[in-house]
């Protein structure tokens, strides 16, 4: 195991931080710590690093318990949000900066150095200043310097939040080709789902402080451990139904609750591809309306309102665009193909329940 | 035809105007009259006039003291800055408003305070009188006054400084093996080095132009304890009024070439920046 997280927790005062988290991350992987703002990721990045300490709890790098070692000695490379480079040095002075304080000799540095620029792209700015540099090269020489003395693991506080989101796509691609170069293990920390999606073998997820759910960005995807990471990985349309008479009700839909009381609140989740529409209104048993199309390159994203008014996301590709007809204010008919019952934000959810693809005339089919 | 350059912040042309206006009025015209003035006697007048043995004292008092009351003060100042920006601790509001005290405090009180304190028989000069320093109506008394009236302008000029430092700047030092010293050393002080100069050439311009303050501690005693600007109030006494111009001609160029110095000083320092 590279990193290795037991029982850790991190209070703030009267705050907790962090809520008693175990992971770990083996040798070579690209992790992703994906949560909302204030959820302790940043925090358990910075646990990792020496930058803070854990108030309870073990932090082993590398099979070696670094609790009581500090910052300067962990050995690992830090790249900040800001970058935080050092205005006053060139980039090679920035780059070389741990090397003179690890005390190599000048021959190395100077190759170490160069071999790096080489690395990332950044040949020829060595005597630049910082402030004569873009985002993107100022984040890269950033990385260089994290790199510069073979850390043990990189760390990287939001690495792609600062710069436009043209660089930001470039950034995560070169991120994943550099790490299949170096094969560094890698812990980034993101509040972007799909940033964490795109690059990480594997992924976090954190809210309020407690570790929600670990795996990869497929299995996080469609096996969601609650709600929390049903809602917050990817998009989640969420409705609230009545019970009456074994079936939960919303307008026209219609979901089987035979153990369910009547009067009693059904709330059900379901992903935007999970909606089948056709432009045949007697096609399915819903109705909706059309109200809008966002073009999203390859995919688009259709909005579906329903007669009580409420507003359903649904997604498909160009080509099922193309083949139905469609176009914004038209009413069509919809079945929702797959959903799960949600239990609460913390709480498990239901296996996944499929409705079956013909008429929803058949209440309960698939169960 | 020359095309009008457009530009969103009207008033361009009135501004300017009365830029000028008001620098010719405040600083340029009492300069040149200054100069017109001193150029009605002969160069080899001026040059007796404003190398007397006592005028030459008097330039070596006023500069070297104010050179020496900005040394202090940039060292004291920017520990002083440090402390209040970087440390919390109780009465810090109250001892950051009483930075500017020597602002406020009409100078002839502090000259009468400081002189006050200092006299061999003063609260401090009591001390200081058996250890054979005699801090008052002395060169040193020129220093301690200075030292008191150029102190807040190395602290405020340091102080926005030190709060935008950012802290992840340090952190990431730390991650790259840096201990505190080693962090201080290599990047924050260099950071901080334009403006320790901004303020120090602050601090070492007032003290040039120190007047009110100095006289009452000084004891004023000619080749010994005389400041420059008091021998030009001794000669405008005497109605040598060409003695005075020579004497502020002096000073004036010498100030000039300082803050020139300075200001080159502080680009060097400041090339990484924008």
């Amino acid at each position: 195991m590279s990193i290795e997280l037991r029982n850790v927790s991190k209070k703030f005062g009267g705050v907790t931080a962090v809520n008693n988290v175990n992971f770990s991350v083996k040798e070579g992987e690209l992790v992703a710590l994906l949560g909302p703002s204030g959820g302790g990721k940043t925090t358990v990045l910075r646990m990792i690093s020496g930058l803070e300490m854990p108030s309870e709890g073990d932090i082993f790098i590398r099979g070696e318990r670094v609790n009581d070692i500090s910052v300067q000695k962990r050995n690992i490379g830090f790249v900040f949000q800001s970058y935080a480079l050092f205005k006053n040095m060139t980039v090679f002075k920035n780059i070389a900066f741990g090397l003179k304080i690890k005390k190599w000799a000048k021959n190395d540095i100077h190759d170490r150095v160069h071999e790096l620029l080489h690395l990332l792209g950044l040949e020829g700015l060595d005597k630049r200043y910082p402030h004569q540099l873009s985002g993107g090269q100022r984040q890269r020489v950033a990385i260089a310097r994290a790199l510069a003395s073979k850390p043990s693991v990189l760390l990287l506080d939001e690495p792609f939040g600062a710069v436009d989101a043209k660089i930001r796509q470039e950034l995560r691609d070169w991120l994943v080709t550099l790490h299949n170069d170096l094969n560094v293990t890698t812990l980034f920390v993101t509040h972007d789902q799909e940033e964490a999606m795109e690059v990480s073998n594997r992924i976090v997820i954190f809210s309020r402080g407690n570790l929600e759910q670990i795996g990869s960005p497929r299995e996080v995807y469609e096996e969601p451990n609650n709600e929390f990471v049903a809602r917050f990985v990817g998009v989640l349309n969420v409705l609230e139904l009545t019970v009456q008479g074994g079936l939960a009700r919303f307008g026209e839909l219609e979901f089987p609750a035979l153990d369910r009381p009547d009067g009693s609140k059904m709330r059900i989740g379901f992903r935007p591809f999970a909606v089948q529409i056709s432009s045949d209104t007697s096609a399915y048993r819903c109705r909706a309306v059309l109200r809008h199309t966002f073009f999203l390159g390859v995919m688009l994203r259709l909005e579906l309102e329903l007669p009580s008014g409420l507003v359903i996301r649904s997604r498909m590709t160009k080509e099922e665009y193309s083949a139905l007809v469609l176009k914004d204010g038209q009413e069509v008919s919809f079945i929702i193909k797959r959903y799960r019952i949600l239990r609460g934000e913390g709480e498990p959810l239901s296996p996944e329940i499929h409705s079956g693809d013909t008429a929803f005339s058949t209440h309960g089919a698939g169960i | 035809m020359a095309e009008k350059k457009f530009n969103v912040l009207p008033g361009f042309g009135l501004t300017l105007g009365y830029t000028l206006f008001y620098l010719s009025v405040v600083v340029l015209i009492p300069i040149a009259g200054l100069f017109l003035r001193v150029f009605e006697i002969s160069w080899a007048d001026f040059w007796r006039l404003a190398t007397t043995p006592r005028a030459l004292a008097a330039y070596k008092l006023t500069f070297g003291a104010s050179f020496i009351a900005a040394c202090i003060n940039a060292v004291f100042g920017a520990i002083l800055a440090w402390v209040l920006v970087r440390y919390h601790f109780p009465m810090k509001r109250f001892m950051d408003a009483l930075i500017d005290f020597p602002f406020a405090l009409p100078t002839a009180v502090a000259g009468l305070t400081l002189s006050n304190l200092f006299a061999a028989n003063g609260w401090l000069g009591q001390y200081l009188a058996p250890l054979g320093i005699k801090a008052a109506f002395s060169p040193l008394g020129v220093v301690i006054a200075l030292t008191f009236v150029g102190m807040p302008f190395v602290v405020r000029t340091l102080q926005p400084v030190l709060e935008n430092l950012e802290r992840e700047i340090e952190e990431a030092a730390a991650t790259l093996g840096a201990s505190r010293f080693r962090t201080f050393c290599s990047i924050i002080a260099p950071t901080l080095l334009p403006t320790l100069i901004t303020g120090f050439a602050l601090a070492f311009a007032r003290a040039i132009g120190e007047y009110g303050s100095v006289i009452f501690i000084a004891g004023n005693i000619p080749n010994q304890s005389e400041i420059a600007p008091l021998l030009i109030i001794i000669r405008l006494e005497e109605y040598d009024y060409s003695g005075a111009m020579a004497l502020a001609v002096v000073l004036l160029v010498i100030s000039f070439v300082l803050l020139i110095t300075i200001n080159l000083l502080e680009r060097w320092a400041s090339r990484y920046q924008h």
